[in-house]
C-alpha cells in the first residue's frame, strides 16, 4: 500500500493560475489552530482528495468569521470582521463554500447574506451523508466491530438549523450499533460552548453544562461518541478526562468514516 | 326584559373595563421598536394551525401536554357555546342558535363532552401544582404572587366548567320534566340529569337560572382578571404565533445601523453615497423597555409562565442563575411599571432604573449558550435569545463591559483574525506533511 502527498489548494495561488475550484473549504479557527481538531480537518481533507473535489482553502487569507465576536454582542466587531471576509470570498467569485464548524456554517448560510455574502453553504455533514449516498463513499459497518456509536448534536446543526438527519444516517452505515442519548435531536443539551462561552470562565453555578452532558453520555454506554463541532470536541473531551473515563472515544464523523476508509 | 337589561349592562360593564385594560397594555407598543415585517401570511397561518391549534409544541410532553390541548381545543368548542348564551342574554331568547340545527347538536355535544374533559384536566393541573413537586414551577422568578395567579385561574376555570356542567344538565332535567323539545345533545348532561330529578319545574328552572347566570358572569369576570395576570396569554398566545419570527432559529437578526457605521470604516468614500439613517440612533441594543422590540413585548404579554424554557436551559439546569423564562416576566413587569409613566411624560422618561440591571443582571445575559432549548420548546414560540443578545450589545457596545475572557476574545479577533492568540501565517500549519493511503 501506498502513501500520496495531499497538496491542500490555496485559493490565491489557483487564482493565480487562472483556476476556479468548484468550492471554497471554510477551515475555521479551531479547524486551523486547535490541536485535537486539526485532526478533523486533515480527516476531511483526506476525504476531498479521495472524492477528488474541485476545491480550496484560503490559507492566510481566513479570517474569523466574527461568530464569537457577535454572540458575545459585539456587533461592530463581527461586521469588520464579516464585511472584509464578504469582499475576499467574492473577489474569488466563491460560490459554494463548505464549513465543518457549525458555527461558521450557521453564521454564512443565515447572517452572511444580510451583509451582501450569498453562497450556497454546505455542512460537511451534509456533503458526507450526499456522498455515502450516493455511493461515493462506501462504509462498511463490521470495521468499527460494530461499535456502540452515540451522537451528541451540536446546537448550531440541530436546533440553529435542523440538520438531523444526515448524521443519524452516516451513523447509521457505520455501525449497527447506534444509541441515542437521552435528550437527543431537538431537545439535545448544549455541550456548554455556544454563545462565547468557550472564551470565558462559566457563570457561577452547581455544575459545569459539559460535566452534565458528559454523564448523560457516559449512561448510554457507548464506546465512541461522535461529534461535529470543534467546541462540543473539546468540551466534551474535557468531560470525558474529568470522569476519568478515556476509553470512550470523542472521535469527529470524518474521522471515523475515514478510519474506515483505512486512508 | 329586566334580564335582557342587567345582562346587556353587565356585558357593557365587561367590555368597558376590558378595553381600558387592553387598551392601557396595548399603548405601550408605541415605546417598542420596529422588527421584522409581517409578511408571508400563508406561512405564519401554518405556523399558527400547527403551534397553536395543532399544540405541537404542548405536545413534545406528551402526558401533561395532552391534558392542556384538551383545555385549548375545549375553549375553542365552548366559545361556540358562549357566543349562543351572549345573543340568548342580549334578545331573551333561549338556544337562539338552533336555527343552525344540526350543526347546533354538534356545538352542544362537543361543549358539553369538553366541559367534562377540561375540568378533569384542570382537577390534575391543580394536583400537580398543589400537592406535586415540579420544579419548573418553581425558580427565583416564582413568586407567591405567580403561584396564586395560576391557582386563582385555575379555580376560576373549573367553577366554569362546573356551572356549564350544572346549565347543562338542568336543561335537560327541566326540558323533560317539563315535556319539551330539548335543543341540542348533551350525553354529560344527560347522565348529569338524573342529579335534580327530585326538584320541582320551578326548582329546576331556578337551578338553570343560577348555572347560567353563574356561566355567564365568570366569563366576564375571568375576562377582566386575564389582563392582570399571567393568563392573559389567552387571548395573545394564538396570535403570537402567527407572529412568530419565521428565520432558522441559530439566525441573529442584524444592526443596520451598525453596517452603515462599518461600511463608512472600510471604505470612507462610502460615507458620502451611504442613506442617513432614518431615525437617530438612540442606542445600541437593549437597556430598557423602550429599546425592546415589538414582539419581545408581545413575547411578554404571551408567556404564561409555564417553565419549560427554563426546565430545558443548559445554564439554569446546572444552577446558574439564568432562567428564560425571568427575561420575559422582567420584560413584562417592568414595561407595567414604566410604561405608565412614559404614557404620562413621554417616551423619554427616567426613573433612574432600567430593565437591564434593576430587573436582569449581566449574571444571567453572561451564562447564556445561544443553544436555542428555550425558544424551540417555548409552546407559543416565544423568542428568548434575541433578547438576551440584545442586552448583551448593550453592554459590550454603550459600555465596554463584558466579562475578561471576552474582551481577550475580542482583541485577539482584532489584531490576529482569530479569536485565539495565534498568526494568521499558521493557519496553513495543519495541511503540513499531509498523507493519505492510496489502494
Amino acid at each position: 500500500m501506498e502513501t500520496k502527498k495531499i497538496e491542500v489548494p490555496v485559493m490565491a495561488d489557483l487564482f493565480a493560475r487562472g483556476e476556479k475550484p468548484e468550492y471554497l473549504f471554510w477551515v475555521g479557527c479551531a479547524g486551523a489552530y486547535d490541536d485535537r481538531y486539526k485532526k478533523v480537518t486533515r480527516a476531511f481533507a483526506k476525504i476531498l482528495s479521495y472524492l477528488k473535489v474541485s476545491y480550496a482553502v484560503l490559507g492566510k487569507e481566513e479570517s474569523c468569521t466574527g461568530d464569537p465576536a457577535r454572540r458575545a454582542g459585539n456587533e461592530m466587531l463581527y461586521q469588520m470582521q464579516a464585511l472584509q471576509n464578504i469582499e475576499i470570498l467574492n473577489g474569488y467569485e466563491v460560490k459554494k463554500i463548505i464549513t465543518i464548524c457549525p458555527h461558521c456554517f450557521n453564521i454564512f448560510k443565515n447572517e452572511y447574506p444580510d451583509l451582501g455574502g450569498n453562497y450556497e453553504v454546505i455542512n460537511y455533514i451534509q456533503f458526507l451523508d450526499k456522498h455515502i449516498e450516493n455511493g461515493s463513499i462506501k462504509l462498511d459497518a463490521s470495521l468499527l466491530d460494530n461499535a456502540k456509536i452515540t451522537y451528541h448534536d451540536p446546537c448550531y446543526l440541530g436546533r440553529g438549523n435542523d440538520i438531523y438527519a444526515e448524521p443519524r444516517s452516516i451513523l447509521k452505515k457505520l455501525t449497527n450499533n447506534f444509541v441515542e442519548l437521552e435528550r437527543n435531536k431537538s431537545f439535545s443539551f448544549c455541550c456548554g460552548a455556544g454563545g462565547a462561552q468557550m472564551f470565558k470562565e462559566a457563570e457561577p453555578g452547581k455544575k459545569e453544562v459539559f460535566i452534565e452532558r458528559t454523564e448523560e453520555i457516559l449512561r448510554s454506554d457507548a464506546k465512541i461518541l461522535a461529534t461535529a463541532c470543534p467546541f462540543c470536541m473539546t468540551m466534551l473531551t474535557d468531560g470525558l478526562k474529568y470522569k476519568n473515563r478515556e476509553e470512550v472515544k470523542n472521535l469527529d464523523i470524518a474521522e471515523l468514516i475515514v478510519q474506515v476508509l483505512g486512508l | 326584559m329586566a334580564k335582557q337589561i342587567i345582562f346587556a349592562l353587565t356585558m357593557l360593564i365587561t367590555l368597558g373595563v376590558f378595553t381600558f385594560t387592553a387598551k392601557r397594555l396595548f399603548s405601550y407598543f408605541k415605546f417598542t421598536k420596529a422588527n421584522f415585517p409581517i409578511r408571508d401570511f400563508g406561512k405564519r397561518f401554518m405556523v399558527m394551525l400547527e403551534v397553536a391549534i395543532g399544540q405541537t409544541k404542548i405536545f413534545r410532553r406528551p402526558v401533561i401536554g395532552f391534558f392542556h390541548a384538551l383545555v385549548f381545543w375545549g375553549f375553542c368548542v365552548i366559545l361556540f357555546g358562549s357566543v349562543e348564551m351572549i345573543i340568548d342574554g342580549l334578545f331573551g331568547i333561549e338556544k337562539s342558535l338552533k336555527i343552525l340545527g344540526f350543526l347546533h347538536s354538534v356545538i352542544m355535544a362537543s361543549g358539553d363532552v369538553f366541559a367534562l374533559l377540561v375540568a378533569i384536566s384542570i382537577l390534575v393541573f391543580m394536583i400537580r401544582r398543589i400537592f406535586m413537586h415540579i420544579s419548573r414551577f418553581e425558580g427565583i422568578e416564582m413568586k407567591k404572587i405567580s403561584h396564586q395567579d395560576a391557582n386563582i385561574a385555575l379555580s376560576m376555570i373549573l367553577l366554569l366548567m362546573l356551572s356549564l356542567m350544572g346549565m347543562n344538565a338542568t336543561y335537560v332535567q327541566l326540558q323533560t320534566a317539563a315535556g319539551e323539545t330539548i335543543f341540542g345533545v348533551y350525553p354529560v348532561g344527560t347522565l348529569l340529569a338524573k342529579l335534580f330529578g327530585g326538584l320541582s319545574t320551578n326548582g329546576l328552572h331556578l337551578a338553570y337560572e343560577i348555572c347560567w347566570w353563574a356561566h355567564i358572569l365568570l366569563i366576564f369576570i375571568f375576562a377582566n382578571i386575564l389582563p392582570y395576570s399571567k393568563h392573559f396569554h389567552v387571548f395573545m398566545s394564538v396570535p403570537n404565533t402567527f407572529l412568530t419570527r419565521l428565520e432558522p432559529l441559530g439566525k441573529l437578526t442584524n444592526m443596520d445601523d451598525i453596517t452603515r457605521e462599518v461600511r463608512m470604516m472600510l471604505d470612507p468614500n462610502a460615507a458620502f453615497e451611504a442613506p442617513a439613517a432614518d431615525a437617530p440612533i438612540s442606542r445600541f441594543g437593549v437597556k430598557d423597555v423602550e429599546d425592546v422590540s415589538w414582539k419581545n413585548y408581545f413575547d411578554s404579554l404571551s408567556c404564561t409562565e409555564c417553565g419549560r424554557c427554563t426546565s430545558v436551559c443548559p445554564a439554569n439546569t446546572t444552577g446558574k442563575l439564568l432562567s428564560p423564562r425571568k427575561i420575559f416576566m422582567d420584560l413584562r413587569a417592568r414595561m407595567k411599571e414604566k410604561g405608565p409613566s412614559m404614557v404620562k411624560n413621554g417616551k423619554d422618561f427616567n426613573d433612574n432604573k432600567s430593565y437591564l440591571r434593576d430587573y436582569v443582571s449581566e449574571q444571567e445575559l453572561w451564562a447564556c449558550t445561544t443553544c436555542n432549548a428555550c425558544a424551540q420548546e417555548c409552546p407559543v414560540n416565544i423568542n428568548h435569545p434575541t433578547l438576551i443578545l440584545d442586552m448583551r450589545r448593550y453592554l459590550v457596545m454603550e459600555e465596554s463591559s463584558a466579562p475578561t475572557g471576552l474582551k481577550t476574545m475580542f482583541s485577539n479577533i482584532e489584531n490576529n483574525g482569530a479569536p485565539w492568540q495565534y498568526s494568521p501565517e499558521d493557519r496553513l500549519v495543519w495541511t503540513e506533511n499531509l498523507e493519505m493511503k492510496v489502494f
